[in-house]
């Protein structure tokens, strides 16, 4: 078990700390409650956040970053591969063809290129043996990682209910990989780049899931490649051909990280949740076993799934409406089994612990008090959920206090009744004010 | 510690709310997720019971360092026949209620499923008072 102040997850999204202006749109946006604000500035306790990039897409002044492998590094593999998934290509207007963005992305050093969803083949070849095997009902989807990291922090007795098939980024760089080494390339020489629409993504291959090493070799912010493609593009000429080369990519796949790309393919009662504020509440309530008899759940962090990534480009809506477009050229996964061979052996995802950040103390008795404690504060508090305390709602602030990490009299209301009674010198409440918003002149 | 909520009968849209928040306070506990699931799962199933049959009702909670008990309190029509109104299917609910997706006749046996103790008792006419225990040690 480890330590409570361990950092079990490692994150891709950071604060620049010098743009910040500590304004707590992110903190109350959190759905984990991951951020408090010091000193004037949003700080991310690793523990709990899950990168879902809410946080990201509410700053007002971009003070969130999404951490990259640097592109330069791509140049050390002789094979170097950009592993794609379909709503960069859906960035783009339709009447760029996808061989100018394959040919961009090689003028840009790429040698191979493989669309992420070449492989849900295999994946719904796994739905339906995990369904066979009686895995609990309803089968959640293992796509999207800020949902797993969701469950694993909130929601642990959903666990079990865990399609245990990798994704499609690492079924494709699992198979990929094998495909070149078949070609005659060593391993040591295969760089597997992922391009990626969101942060989540970076946060899975850094830190997998199930502890394991991951078969991506770097991460790419996808907003800086779209720039770089867009260049490229405008200084060649189109050579205006449909590259249909992907040999296993069928129109399912095309459509199969846009909301409901999984559950088309369901038979039973089968639900599409966007949004993690969405799938937070509706998980809640699963949990408490308020909703029966349903089979299987494709959860996503983003609204309209990837094509709302938080480093996509484009408007999501047109993205999805040029991926649909796009789905229409290419063949049903029916006609493409002839290409689905050689499934990559080793297709499962380990253990996933449960990692909860709730517990106000390790021992029940401890937690009772603090818990009771917590109870009462909050009685005292407005209720209102203001976030001048630096914490983003009453009860998280309550529950801070308990944990000694601030104190009542960061609530402004309290403080101002202290100040009013003569509990609290001028001075100190100064201070206090300090401590939570800096020394911003007022 | 005790927590206390008030439920008013024939209000679906805020079954589940008692449910919730409950759990909210138990993941602070460091009480298994499985022990935490079935303590909520009847708390909502005694929420809907009383939402779908009673007036109105009291929900108590004590929790202890070992154990959690929930008392149930309704004025309501009250059971006629407990024995019957335990068996899995049986079910009193009146077919608007059923229409809604509840009534099921699940409500007391899965509540007995997931509580180590349940005591119930009921004045036809007045209304019926429950009590669970869970003991978080408990299989755990």
């Amino acid at each position: 078990m480890p330590e409570l102040n361990e950092t079990y997850f490692h994150h891709a999204l950071k604060v620049l700390e010098e743009v910040c202006i500590g304004c707590t749109h992110c903190m109350t946006v959190c759905p984990t409650q991951a951020i408090r604000v010091r000193k004037g500035k949003a700080q991310i306790n690793d523990n709990r956040c899950i990168d879902c990039g809410e946080c990201y897409n509410a700053c007002p002044v971009n003070a969130f970053i999404v951490e990259q492998d640097d592109f330069a590094s791509i140049k050390q593999f002789k094979a170097r591969v950009a592993l794609v998934p379909g709503v960069l290509i859906g960035q783009f207007p339709s009447k760029i063809p996808t061989s100018d963005i394959y040919n961009a992305l090689k003028n840009l050093g790429f040698t191979h290129i493989f669309e992420v969803e070449n492989t849900i083949g295999f994946i719904l070849e796994g739905y339906e043996e995990e369904k066979q095997n009686g895995l609990r009902k309803p089968m959640i989807s293992s796509f999207c990682p800020a949902v797993i990291r969701l469950i694993q922090v909130r929601f642990p007795s959903l666990i079990e209910n865990i399609i245990r098939i990798k994704p499609p980024i690492d079924m494709s760089a699992l198979y990929y990989r094998r495909k070149l080494q078949a070609e005659g390339f060593v391993d040591d020489e295969i760089g597997i780049f992922y391009v990626t629409p969101c942060a989540a993504k970076i946060a899975s291959v850094k830190s997998p899931v199930d502890s394991e090493k991951s078969p991506v070799t770097g991460v790419i912010n996808m907003k800086f490649l779209y720039n770089r493609i867009h260049k490229e593009l405008s200084q060649s000429s189109t050579s205006g051909t449909e590259n249909l080369n992907q040999d296993m990519l069928s129109s399912e796949g095309v459509l199969w990280s846009l909301t409901h790309g999984e559950t088309m393919h369901s038979k039973g009662r089968a639900l599409a949740i966007d949004g993690i504020h969405n799938v937070n509440d509706f998980l809640e309530k699963l949990e408490n076993d308020e909703y029966e008899s349903i089979d299987f759940l494709e959860l996503r962090a983003c609204d309209q799934g990837c094509a709302g990534g938080i480093l996509i480009s484009g408007n999501r809506f047109l993205t999805v409406e040029r991926l649909k477009k796009r789905a229409v050229k290419y063949p049903h996964l029916e006609h493409k089994k002839l290409y689905l061979t050689n499934a990559p052996a080793n297709n499962r995802i380990g253990e996933i612990t449960a990692r909860p950040i709730e517990n106000l103390d390790d021992d029940v008795e401890q937690a009772i008090v603090k818990m009771s404690r917590q109870q009462e504060l909050l009685s005292l508090l407005p209720d209102i959920d203001c976030a001048a305390c630096g914490a983003p709602d009453c009860q998280t602030f309550a529950g801070d206090i308990v944990q000694n990490q601030t104190s009542i009299s960061h609530c402004v209301f309290i403080r101002e009744k202290m100040l009013a009674r003569g509990e609290l010198s001028k001075e100190d409440a100064e201070k206090i004010n300090k401590e939570i918003w800096g020394d911003k002149p007022l | 510690v005790q927590l206390k909520y008030k439920i008013a009968g024939g209000d679906f849209a805020n079954a589940g709310n008692v449910a919730s928040s409950l759990k909210k306070v138990l993941r602070q506990l460091n009480i298994s997720p499985q022990i935490i699931k079935k303590i909520v799962i009847s708390v909502y199933e005694g929420e809907v019971n009383i939402v779908a049959h009673a007036y109105s009702g009291d929900v108590t909670i004590d929790i202890e360092k070992d154990k959690l008990r929930i008392l149930l309190k309704d004025s309501g029509p009250g059971i006629a026949d407990i024995d019957k109104a335990m068996e899995a299917g049986f079910s009193t609910a009146s077919l608007q209620v059923r229409e809604m997706g509840f009534g099921a006749g699940m409500g007391l046996p899965n509540m007995k499923k997931n509580s180590d103790i349940l005591n119930i008792n009921s004045v036809p006419g007045k209304g019926t008072e429950l009590e669970l225990i869970t003991y978080f040690s408990k299989n755990a």
